[in-house]
């Protein structure tokens, strides 16, 4: 673009030819004050005019932010021309502006206020109007005044064009005009998700957050940047605080992975930290009962019972769960515990249970199992396949970047998905198959693209082994054939498999719809044969993405909680890992493969496992099958389990520890796309609990083993040393964005995609995969396909989501989604209750009547414990991950009159 | 017609958006633009209803409020004004038992005022639906009235 030369309030600058005045004069450092535009988000309306400003020669005072500079203009910013028209635009503002500014909750953070005050506008010439609009208090999370809106446009721009939930518009006209929610309705009920980013943009107090509402003046709140400590999206925000107490979370811009866009549990979920049900002590169980207990004492058991056990019955007898919510150093500290202090490699946590397939499967297929791109990859990618992720609900800032990439850069989305999910609005295609068929599938599509000669022979033939076996196999499945297996037309099969093999570069996108099956790994290596047939993969915005469930779900599997696995992915059996380990931390280490999650509840059931530590997990709610799972942690000889809450895994446990949340601790966390993040502590931990590193240290020293360091930042100095793709992580490297791996050095900056020229096995290998049926499949007696998954408005076993206020009034109850046709079949309506049933379990839920579903399968969330939909999932493992098949099992269903 | 035949005549494009709404309204026995008619629209085209909504709110001729079969409205122009205007909506008023922006019991009529009907040289001047009446005075208003009331219960017999 052509640099001109232009002057802006005396002052000469070269700019590009064609920006805004306002882009330039941000440039230049000069401050235009704007009401409507959000130029960082490419908002520039020109409708609240006061940016406007004088160019000479000009008849009139021209808008800032929309008029683009050319070679010579000369600009003034804050003549008194431009001051005078600026002031008039305030005095008509403001004349219809509630002046109550004194207990306004914006006061301080109000641009409104602002300008009236640099512009030294304190009345209006033109008299007041007043709108008397009622306050719509509808929504739990955010308050609307619309009396306040000065009509900047700014949250029907975020609603519409970034959340694109189109929720909100201007609806009337003239001195009517204002923003409606759906057909003039209250915020709650319309289609809003509650995100709050229009309350992020606001610039006045019409948008407010409900909650936060006295609490505190933006003056008296500390700002703590931290990360988001829900999904693996890795979103960073700041905590609130005013006297020790954390208020509210609001956006910070310099977010690299999200900028200011939260989703409603990211914003308005965390009133959980203050709950006063939080564990404050330690619990040692009593005849039954719990008891408060010292700290001290609570050691002191624990240490001679893991003692005792391991004495009688050998370290084997022990096993760990370490948690996908705490903090990378504190699962390393766990597993080092585990292999170290108690000698044992049965250390796990509940990766296995959502995407132990990705790891298992992606590393034979590439050498590693995380995803191969960045998050802001996939805005830029022409073609995304998104199969088994219902990534609005689950991953819900990920969805925003799929959507950028479809309705603002033209990709096309192919959605491979049992259910109507909403992104299958935006997708192109839309294959519905059958649950549990996608080997089938992916093999349909290679079939065609292999046929119609669209494979990338040159990436084949120079990355890759083992097409000539795929290539056999991939032929037997034509998409006739396919057709009859999944459901999905032969036609769209072909479609799809032309637009994933003829895009520059097609993304795909995968969750645990892919992972939890019994034929989990087989689903993961197909993705990644189909993307390696292609030729995407190792390129910017083409790969294979597997989206990460939990905040630290990829960097509890990065730091070793895994049975297999030292930290980095170092495997146990390897004499040269033991040794550097065994070195490190000054004790003999086994080799042997350790136990997973369900192994672990297993051989607990049968009472070869007699006592397990279970750190911030919840296995009596997540794990499948839970009479069974929670018949076995009943049975174990001795159960310590450390949590923030009361879990129905805690109630099980013969000591609870109270650990912390991520307000009350450092360290970091790793995101799905490999991003190591640092949270901070924002206030002291809540009575007398500990954060979970502390614990480990303690506890370690207790029982004889010197674990001793004075902050997390120690323990990551230790981790980088023996972590080959952490080497370069330190914290003082962390603060400005993070760093995602692999980062082998302390020069390194880190590594946006994988696999550029080389996969990190060498050459990529194809794996042939023939389709096989889920273990469990509908019949006379069962006849209802069940699957499992996860809603917008809680998270997991729901311990903190149903703490939170307003998340548990917006969704409050356990919904069976099932198809209209069904439903009628069933004499079911809306509301109504049905009974669901395995030959496992079963319970009690309400029907919602939805297209969502497909005829003959049932949808649950397993967040609730009154409907816990794990009681009837089948625990059948996939024979190398070990994960299980959470997505497909048979129920029948009754109606309960 | 139903909504979906409605949007599949103007080929479900959204430059037709208002062709489409005035249809589905005059479709509709109240004549108005009810939830159901609205939601089912924004599902067939593709189209948000805050968006759908914003767009018709902005126009007076809609309504989201049950209304007559005979909307009667009284041009509220000066021409219209100078000659009376103000006396043809009294008599309305009365002889309805309505005020503006109201509907009479039976759902026959709906009382409103509008800008110039652009009939200036027949003023004061109203529409009842598609039909323009002028150089009113409150006897014709009676007699016009009395017409569609009679024409109404025939059509009922």
């Amino acid at each position: 673009m052509k640099e001109v030369k232009i002057t802006i309030d005396g002052q000469e600058v070269m700019a590009q030819e064609g920006k805004t005045i306002l882009e330039i004069a941000i440039e230049a450092g000069i401050k235009i004050p704007t009401l409507c535009a959000m130029p960082e988000l490419g908002f520039t309306p020109g409708s609240c005019r006061v940016c406007v400003v004088e160019v000479e020669g000009a008849p009139t005072l021209v808008a800032s932010c929309v008029y683009p500079v050319r070679e010579g203009l000369i600009i003034h910013t804050k003549s008194e021309r431009v001051l005078q028209a600026r002031r008039i635009v305030l005095e008509l503002l403001i004349a219809s502006h509630p002046l109550d500014c004194m207990t306004c909750e914006k006061n301080g953070d109000c641009v409104l206020e602002d300008l009236a005050y640099e512009l030294g506008v304190k009345e209006s010439r033109f008299g007041r109007i007043e709108r008397k609009l009622p306050l719509d208090e509808s929504n739990p999370f955010i308050v609307r005044d619309l009396n306040k809106c000065v009509l900047c446009r700014r949250c029907v721009e975020i609603c519409n064009e970034i959340q694109q939930t189109y929720a909100i518009n201007f609806g009337y006209r003239s001195s009517k005009t204002k923003v409606i929610a759906d057909g003039d309705n209250g915020l709650r009920y319309s289609e809003c998700v509650s995100c709050g980013q229009c309350v992020a943009v606001c610039p006045v107090g019409a948008l407010i957050d409900k909650a936060a509402q006295g609490k505190g003046r933006t003056w008296e709140f500390t700002k703590v940047k931290t990360t988001c400590n829900y999904c693996g999206c890795g979103c960073n925000f700041d905590f609130n605080v005013k006297e020790g107490k954390v208020i509210k979370v609001t956006s910070n811009p310099e977010s690299v992975v999200n900028g200011i866009n939260l989703c409603v549990k990211g914003r308005f979920g965390y009133d959980y930290i203050h709950r006063d049900d939080r564990l404050t002590t330690p619990l040692i169980k009593k005849n039954g009962k719990f008891e408060k207990a010292s700290w001290e004492e609570a050691y002191q058991l624990i240490s001679d019972k893991f003692t005792q056990i391991k004495k009688e019955s050998g370290s084997d007898s022990l096993a760990v769960l370490s948690s996908a919510k705490c903090t990378n150093e504190e699962n390393y500290l766990l597993m080092k515990f585990s292999r170290a202090v108690l000698g044992t490699n049965n250390v796990d946590h509940c990766a296995r249970l959502c995407h132990s397939a990705t790891v298992a499967g992606l590393a034979q297929a590439f050498g590693s199992g995380a995803m191969t791109n960045s998050i802001k990859e996939i805005a830029d990618a022409s073609a995304i396949y998104l199969t088994g992720s219902n990534t609005t609900e689950n991953h819900p800032i990920i969805a925003l970047e799929i959507k950028k990439a479809v309705t603002k850069n033209g990709a096309k989305l192919i959605v491979a998905d049992p259910r109507e999910i909403e992104l299958a609005k935006y997708a192109t295609l839309w294959l519905r198959q059958r649950p549990g068929t996608d080997v089938a599938l992916f093999n349909g599509l290679m079939n065609v693209i292999i046929n119609e000669g669209l494979e990338d022979k040159e990436f084949i033939a120079q990355r890759t082994e083992g097409y000539e076996e795929l290539k056999k196999t991939v032929l037997k499945y034509t998409p006739e054939v396919v057709e009859k297996i999944t459901g999905v037309p032969a036609d769209d099969i072909r479609k799809a498999a032309r637009i994933y093999a003829t895009a520059p570069t097609t993304s795909l996108i995968y969750s645990m719809g892919i992972t939890q099956h019994t034929t989990g790994t087989d689903n993961v290596l197909s993705t990644a044969n189909i993307a390696m047939l292609t030729g995407n993969v190792g390129k910017e915005s083409a790969g294979v993405n597997p989206l990460r469930g939990q905040s630290n779900v990829q960097g509890a599997c990065d730091l070793g909680a895994l049975p297999n696995f030292y930290s980095g992915y170092q495997k146990v059996t390897d004499s040269q890992v033991k040794d550097k380990f065994s070195k490190a931390w000054g004790v003999d280490l086994s080799d042997k493969v350790g136990l997973t999650v369900v192994e672990i509840l297993n051989a607990a059931y049968e009472g070869k496992i007699k006592s397990i530590f279970v750190m911030a997990e919840n296995p009596a709610m997540s794990d499948p099958d839970l009479n069974h799972a929670r018949e076995a942690l009943k049975k174990t000889e001795f159960l310590v389990v450390s949590d923030v809450f009361m879990t129905e895994t805690a109630e099980l446990a013969d000591v609870v520890l109270p650990g912390v949340t991520i307000a009350e601790k450092d360290g970091t966390i790793t995101n799905t796309e490999r991003r190591v993040q640092r949270i901070r502590k924002a206030i002291e931990p809540i009575g007398d609990s500990k954060p979970e590193w502390k614990i480990i240290c303690e506890l370690s020293q207790k029982m004889g083993y010197n674990m001793n360091y004075n902050n997390p930042g120690e323990i990551m100095e230790e981790i980088s040393q023996l972590t080959p793709i952490y080497g370069g992580i330190h914290y003082n490297r962390l603060d400005d964005g993070g760093l995602q791996w692999p980062c082998p050095d302390a020069h390194h900056p880190g590594t946006k995609y994988l696999h550029k020229d080389k996969f990190s096995r060498g050459k990529g290998k194809f794996f042939a995969v023939e389709f096989k049926e889920a273990a469990e499949l509908p019949d006379e007696e069962y006849p209802f396909i069940f699957t499992t998954g996860r809603v917008l408005y809680h998270f997991h076993t729901g311990t903190i989501t149903r703490r939170s206020k307003g998340l548990n009034e917006i969704y409050p109850e356990a919904l069976v989604e099932i198809n209209p046709q069904d439903a009628e079949e069933l004499g079911v309506k809306e509301g109504e209750f049905v009974e669901v049933a395995s030959r496992r379990g079963k319970i009690k839920a309400k029907v919602q009547v939805t297209e969502k579903s497909g005829k003959g399968v049932v949808f649950m969330s397993f967040h609730f414990h009154e409907a816990a939909a794990n009681l009837l999932t089948n625990s059948a493992l996939d024979p190398v991950s070990k994960i299980p098949e959470y997505k497909v099992c048979a129920v029948k269903i009754q109606k309960i009159s | 017609m139903t909504v979906k035949d409605i949007v599949n005549k103007y080929k479900n494009k959204r430059e037709n958006l208002l062709l489409i709404l005035h249809e589905i309204q005059n479709c509709h026995p109240q004549n108005y633009l009810s939830k159901e008619d609205i939601e089912l629209l924004s599902k067939e085209i593709k189209i948000p209803v805050s968006d759908i909504v914003g767009t018709a709110s902005f126009y007076s001729m809609f309504s989201f409020t049950p209304r007559g079969k005979y909307i009667i409205r009284v041009c509220e122009s000066l021409p219209c004004h100078l000659l009376g205007a103000q006396t043809i909506f009294k008599a309305i008023e009365t002889k309805l038992g309505i005020k503006e922006g109201e509907t009479t019991k039976d759902g026959l009529f709906t009382l409103e005022g509008t800008s110039c009907l652009g009939i200036c040289s027949v003023a004061p001047a109203i529409m009842i639906n598609d039909e323009a009446y002028g150089n009113l005075d409150e006897e014709k208003i009676g007699k016009i009235l009395d017409q569609i009331r009679e024409k109404e219960s025939k059509n009922n017999d």
